[in-house]
C-alpha cells in the first residue's frame, strides 16, 4: 500500500471515529435523564470503577509525588531555595500530574475493561438483543458509565492528589530535611483554591471523555475475539492520546476562564 | 397506531448495501396478522440483513419499512423503541445475557417493561419455560446451556411479553436433528396460541414447509418467488426450482 493510500484510509478512519464519538456523545445527551431504577446501576458504576482504580492511582500518585520532591528538591538547593519545594510539588500535583496520571492510568483500566465488556456483549449479539427487547441500551449502559465516571474520577484525584502531597512531605522531611511544618505552610501560603478546582475540573473532562472513548471503542467492536482484543488495546492508547491533547486544551481554557 | 386492516409489517422496495456488495436489490413484502411467512435462500443471500431491517436493528440504504403501520426506516432508535416492544427477536446465537440466569434473562423484559410484581413475572416466566420444555432451569446459566437448550430459552424471552409478530432468525440452524425436530415443533405449537404471526428466516426446507403458510425465496438480493408452501413446490421460477433441488448457490 502506498504511503498516499495509507495516509488517505487511515484518514478516512479518523474522521469516522471522531464523527461516530461525537454522534455518540450526543446520544448521550439526549438520554441522560434516567429511570430511578436505573440509578442503581449508577451506583454499581461508581462502586466497580472506584475499586477498580483506587489502589492503583495512590500508588502512582505517592510516587509521583515522592520523585518530584526529590527531582525539586534537589534541583533547588543550588539556588538555596531547598525549602519551597513544598508549594512546587502541590502546584505540580494539583494542577497537573494528579488530574491527568490518575486518568492516563485509571482511565487506561477502566475504559479497557468497559471496552472488554461492551466489545463482548457487542460481538454475541447481546446489544442488539437489548434493543429488539425494546430497550434504550444508551440509557441501560452508556449514560450510568459515563455518569459514575463523572462522579468518581474528582474523587479519587481529590485523594491522589492528597496522597502525592503527603509523598511530597515524606521525601522533603526524611530524605532532604525540610520542615514538615514549613512544607505545609509554603503550600498554604503559595497555592490557592483556583489551583485545586482547575485540576478537578480536568478530571471530571477527563472521566466524561475515557468513559466515551471506552464505551464507543466496546460498540464498535467487530470481528469476534479478535476484534475485541483490537478494541481493548486500541482504547489505552487513545485514552491516553485524548487525555494528553485535551489537557493543553482544558489548560488553556481554565487558564482564560479563572486566572 | 395499527391500522387494523393492514398489514403488520411491511417493506417496500428496500435496498441495502455493505460497502461494494449489494445485499437487497429491491425486497418488498407484507405481512398480515396470523400468518407466518419463512424467507428461505443460500447462505449469504441476505435472509438475516433483511430479518434485522425488518425490525430496524440495521437501516437500509433506501425503501419504506413499517411495523404496525408505523414507518421506522427514517426513525431515531429511541423512536423505535415503543414498536420494538410489540415484536421479539429471536437470535440465530440466541444472544442470551451470559451473566444473568436462564429465569432472569427470561424475567428480563418484564422488569424492564412492566410493573408486575414478583409472584406474577415468577409465574409467567415458569410459564414460557414450561412452553418451550424448560421447566427447572431457572438457576442455571447460559454458558451450561447446549445450543438446543439456548435456542429454546431465547425463544421463551422473545414471546414473554406476548408479541404481536416475532421474527426468528435461523431457529433450527447449528442443531442436531432431534434438537431441530424439537424446536420445529414448538414453533409448530406455537402457532395456535402465543405467536401467530412470524417471520422465519431458515434454509430448512422441511422445517420451513412444518410451519410456514407463506414462503419467500430470495435470490441475488431479490425475492425469486412469494406464495404458499405448496405454490412454491409447484413453481416453475428456474431459481425456485434450484433452491428447491439444492443446487442454489449465491456468488
Amino acid at each position: 500500500m502506498s504511503v498516499l493510500a495509507y495516509a488517505r484510509r487511515h484518514g478516512r478512519e479518523s474522521v469516522a471515529w471522531y464523527g461516530g464519538l461525537g454522534l455518540l456523545a450526543l446520544r448521550v445527551g439526549r438520554n441522560l435523564r434516567l429511570p430511578p431504577s436505573y440509578l442503581v446501576i449508577v451506583a454499581q458504576e461508581i462502586d466497580l470503577i472506584g475499586v477498580r482504580s483506587l489502589v492503583v492511582a495512590l500508588t502512582a500518585s505517592l510516587f509521583t509525588g515522592m520523585v518530584l520532591a526529590l527531582q525539586t528538591a534537589v534541583n533547588m538547593a543550588r539556588f538555596g531555595a531547598e525549602n519551597y519545594v513544598g508549594p512546587v510539588v502541590a502546584l505540580s500535583i494539583l494542577r497537573e500530574l494528579g488530574p491527568v496520571l490518575t486518568a492516563i492510568l485509571v482511565g487506561g483500566k477502566v475504559a479497557s475493561g468497559i471496552t472488554a465488556e461492551l466489545g463482548s456483549m457487542k460481538v454475541t449479539e447481546q446489544i442488539d438483543a437489548l434493543r429488539s427487547l425494546g430497550v434504550n441500551y444508551v440509557k441501560k449502559l452508556i449514560v450510568p458509565r459515563i455518569l459514575a465516571a463523572l462522579i468518581v474520577f474528582p474523587l479519587v484525584t481529590t485523594m491522589a492528589d492528597a496522597v502525592g502531597l503527603v509523598g511530597g512531605m515524606l521525601v522533603a522531611v526524611f530524605d532532604r530535611n525540610v520542615d514538615a511544618y514549613l512544607y505545609w505552610n509554603t503550600i498554604s501560603y503559595w497555592v490557592v483554591m483556583k489551583d485545586f478546582l482547575s485540576g478537578l475540573g480536568k478530571s471530571v473532562a477527563f472521566g466524561g471523555l475515557i468513559t466515551l472513548i471506552g464505551c464507543y471503542n466496546g460498540l464498535e467492536t467487530e470481528g469476534g475475539t479478535e476484534g475485541l482484543g483490537h478494541s481493548t488495546t486500541s482504547t489505552v492508547v487513545q485514552v491516553a492520546m485524548a487525555v494528553i491533547i485535551s489537557d493543553f486544551f482544558l489548560t488553556k481554557l481554565f487558564l482564560l476562564l479563572f486566572w | 397506531m395499527t391500522d387494523a386492516s393492514g398489514p403488520l409489517v411491511e417493506l417496500r422496495d428496500v435496498r441495502k448495501s455493505f460497502e461494494q456488495k449489494e445485499v437487497l436489490r429491491g425486497v418488498s413484502l407484507a405481512l398480515r396478522k396470523g400468518t407466518t411467512l419463512a424467507v428461505m435462500g443460500g447462505s449469504g443471500a441476505g435472509k438475516t440483513v433483511l430479518l434485522r431491517i425488518t425490525n430496524g436493528l440495521i437501516r437500509a440504504d433506501s425503501g419504506q419499512v413499517s411495523l404496525f403501520g408505523t414507518r421506522i426506516d427514517r426513525m431515531r432508535e429511541e423512536g423505535m423503541l415503543a414498536v420494538r416492544k410489540r415484536t421479539g427477536f429471536v437470535f440465530q446465537g440466541a444472544a442470551l445475557f451470559d451473566s444473568l440466569s436462564v429465569f432472569e434473562n427470561v424475567a428480563y423484559p418484564l422488569r424492564e417493561h412492566t410493573r408486575m410484581p414478583l409472584g406474577e413475572i415468577t409465574d409467567r416466566v415458569h410459564r414460557f419455560l414450561s412452553l418451550v420444555g424448560m421447566p427447572g432451569t431457572d438457576e442455571l446459566l447460559p454458558a451450561e446451556l447446549s445450543g438446543g437448550m439456548r435456542k429454546r430459552v431465547g425463544i421463551a424471552r422473545a414471546l414473554v411479553m406476548e408479541p404481536e409478530v416475532v421474527f426468528f432468525d435461523e431457529p433450527t440452524a447449528g442443531l442436531d436433528p432431534t434438537n431441530a425436530r424439537l424446536v420445529a415443533e414448538l414453533m409448530a405449537s406455537l402457532r395456535s396460541g402465543v405467536c401467530d404471526t412470524a417471520i422465519v428466516v431458515t434454509h430448512d426446507i422441511e422445517f420451513a414447509n412444518m410451519i410456514a403458510d407463506q414462503m419467500a425465496i430470495l435470490h441475488h438480493g431479490r425475492f425469486a418467488d412469494v406464495g404458499t408452501p405448496a405454490q412454491i413446490r409447484a413453481s416453475a421460477n428456474a431459481d425456485v426450482r434450484r433452491f428447491l433441488a439444492g443446487e442454489l448457490r449465491e456468488d
